[in-house]
């Protein structure tokens, strides 16, 4: 019998003595002859049910894009909302100009392909490979994202779509372009979406990002950029 | 008494005596409060949610054979190795061999219990490799050589000034009071060794068995770096994080991140389904996924306390215990500190050895209110008292328990007891806490109630 078997011939063992259900606390619990009576019934998936008891995320549209917004601020995400590409393009110039960006990383999807002309700045696209001490030294990572999400404020990022694994996380900048369409209410409508996007073929790396990098390790004192990008910009439009 | 229960008593005593570790825990905990309360209030109904997060857990555990099962073949349809490992030497043995024959000189790490559990880090450096942890709470506790203090905030008992001393001596870096600074420090140390590294060693927090995926949280992005840029990833897990379905994420993100940190959720919630895939432009190209059982299989033939391993390791109960707040998180000299780690401890390193965890409670139950997964705790530190004892009795508390219920069952007796005890009270009272006083250990700390003057039934004969 190899590791494998072992183990599931362990659990399978372990588990023909049944557990009493969460719920049964005090119910029995103290005595090993005492059955404990369980007391709750599953109501179908429970992440489902459980939904309508997590934070809100806003039924409409206006409703996510001002929770969205609410959890940038207090994430310190600079959140913009445009009224169109070309103003988008315009803010990322501005943005380049204020922190003199040198060397601008990337990846080749309409909407990056049209920000990283209009930057006009040596770039570094990432599609088909790259050295990481190149992107090391780029100021700044733009990338696109496959949804965004009004209850928590964290947009998603995958290996395939999105430049992959090191290219929204190296750089100590991270821009991210969105279309107003691709901003949800929940985790849950977020989970959906992605598995329509991607469930036939899956990247191996998704990864839901909320704020710029973060850490509290010190005394409990808040400190951006620990080793992610000390900057997170979403443009909208 | 056991050399751990005689350890924990000594640094015990030690340590609650510390002024200066007790306005730190404290200072710390206070902060953690405040912000886990208002994450609490954002939530339509926060014990709704921990019930449902109870029962999904009930169920991933419940069918733990299924949905591991599931979990390996989705997993490894997508290139991805995994290892079976029954016991803690073997998963060490499986890395050890995996990063050989990769033929590695630099490891670097991010953030994961199960490698303290298994004590990966100390077998690698044996082997000659260079091991870098790289969350910053952790890189700090590496430096001083010594286990992290809490599940989740590792470096929590060091003041930034001890840290900045610290760096000073490890690192060479010029003295700071700023913990900005100080981040910034580790952040520079640490970039030049995620591009160095050969393999990079991950925990995770949640396994998929729908999708076959792993899901890692984090605030910092290391563990995003450290598998990103390594050519081989080895991501170790106990074979309990399993959940059902990725919609369940939705749920148990936002949970842990509350109960755990006072967050939303965190700042990465990453899942990993596979290696580098064709297409992509970077990532490792080998990905090995160690599933580690280590006497978790015992627990679970325990149907009283199965739902320990329902535990998703956010440290809440840690937070709010009393003994934990006073003992602190080394004193419990086990992997997994606080309540939870009284609980699971001594199912997995030995009843009669770890027992004394069970007493170290005061049973207030703030650790079950806690928890977001709704674990018994504290019911299950009285069942392992109970079960101590059952396994062990000792023959003088026996005998000592027998007595008791001969002479409460004897009214003669018991009445004689009364008598004498009357006779010898102004006695007992001159020798309390006295080297002669018999229970000492018990009245140096407590008051031992005074014998009434006269019984209950003497009282009611006189009034009548």
């Amino acid at each position: 019998m190899n590791a494998q078997e072992r183990i599931l011939a362990r659990i399978r063992e372990a588990l023909k003595v049944s557990a009493p259900k969460p719920g049964s606390h005090g119910h029995g619990g103290h005595g090993r002859d005492v059955a404990p009576a369980p007391v709750f019934a599953f109501q179908g998936r429970p992440v489902q049910v459980a939904r309508s008891w997590l934070p809100p995320g806003g039924s409409t549209p206006q409703e996510h894009l001002t929770r969205f917004a609410a959890a940038s601020a207090e994430l310190k995400t600079d959140f913009r909302c445009v009224e169109s590409e070309a103003e988008a393009h315009a803010q990322l110039r501005q943005i380049a100009d204020a922190e003199g960006w040198a060397r601008v990383a990337s990846h080749h999807s309409p909407l990056t392909d049209a920000a990283t002309t209009a930057l006009a700045r040596p770039t570094l696209f990432t599609d088909g490979g790259y050295v990481p001490d190149d992107l090391e030294v780029c100021d700044v990572g733009i990338t696109t994202c496959d949804v965004l999400v009004a209850q928590t404020g964290s947009l998603v990022v995958n290996s395939r779509t999105s430049g992959g694994r090191a290219l929204s996380v190296l750089p100590p900048h991270h821009v991210v372009l969105a279309r107003k369409d691709q901003l949800l209410g929940d985790l849950t409508d977020a989970f959906q979406r992605i598995e329509q996007l991607h469930g036939t073929h899956w990247p191996s790396m998704i990864s839901l990002v909320t704020g710029p990098s973060r850490t509290g390790d010190i005394e409990r004192i808040l400190v951006l950029g620990a080793h992610g990008p000390k900057k997170l910009t979403v443009l909208m439009w | 008494m056991s050399n751990a229960a005689q350890q924990f008593l000594e640094a015990a005593g030690t340590i609650t005596r510390n002024l200066r570790h007790r306005g730190l825990i404290q200072t710390a905990l206070r902060k953690y409060e405040v912000a886990r309360d208002r994450k609490k209030s954002a939530f339509n109904d926060w014990s709704a949610a921990r019930q449902s997060a109870a029962e999904t857990k009930w169920d991933a555990i419940n069918h733990l054979d299924t949905y591991l099962t599931e979990f390996t073949s989705k997993i490894e349809a997508r290139g991805t190795k995994v290892h079976w490992c029954p016991t803690g030497p073997e998963a060490r043995d499986t890395i050890r061999g995996i990063i050989k024959d990769a033929k590695a000189k630099c490891v670097v790490k991010s953030k994961a219990m199960t490698a303290e559990e298994i004590h990966l880090n100390e077998a690698l450096e044996k082997d000659g490799f260079e091991v870098v942890e790289s969350d910053l709470g952790e890189f700090i506790v590496q430096l001083r050589k010594e286990p992290p203090y809490h599940i989740v905030f590792p470096a929590m008992h060091l003041t930034r000034d001890e840290i900045s001393d610290l760096f000073e001596r490890e690192l060479g870096s010029a003295p700071t009071r700023e913990p900005e600074e100080l981040t910034m420090i580790a952040r520079r140390a640490l970039r030049k060794k995620y591009i160095q590294a050969d393999v990079g060693i991950t925990g995770a927090n949640f396994a998929i068995a729908e999708t076959g995926m792993v899901s890692i949280t984090e605030n910092e992005g290391n563990a995003r770096l450290t598998s990103a840029l390594p050519r081989i990833m080895v991501t170790l897990l106990g074979i309990e994080k399993i959940l059902p379905k990725l919609e369940d994420l939705a749920l148990f993100l936002p949970l842990l991140a509350t109960a755990g940190s006072g967050q939303t959720v965190t700042g990465y919630n990453t899942l990993y389904g596979g290696p580098r895939q064709p297409g992509e432009s970077d990532g490792p190209i080998e990905w090995h996924v160690v599933l580690l059982d280590n006497r978790r299989t015992e627990l679970l033939a325990d149907p009283e306390q199965r739902d320990a391993l329902h535990c998703i390791r956010c440290g809440a109960c840690l937070n709010v215990c009393p003994i934990f707040r006073n003992v602190g998180g080394h004193t419990y000299g086990t992997t997994y500190s606080g309540p939870v780690g009284s609980v699971i401890t001594p199912h997995l390193r030995g009843v009669q050895e770890w027992k004394h965890l069970s007493n170290a409670s005061s049973l207030c139950g703030a650790c079950t209110e806690a928890c977001p997964v709704k674990i018994d705790l504290h019911h299950h530190l009285l069942q392992n008292r109970r079960n101590a004892v059952g396994d062990s009795p000792s023959w003088i508390e026996r005998l000592a328990w027998r007595a008791h219920a001969f002479a409460v069952n004897t009214p003669a007796l018991y009445q004689f007891g009364q008598e004498v005890a009357r006779i010898v009270e102004p006695l007992r009272l001159r020798l309390q806490g006295t080297p002669l006083d018999p229970v000492k250990s018990w009245t140096r700390t407590r008051d031992l109630p005074p014998v009434a003057p006269e019984s209950f039934k003497e009282w009611w004969r006189n009034r009548r």
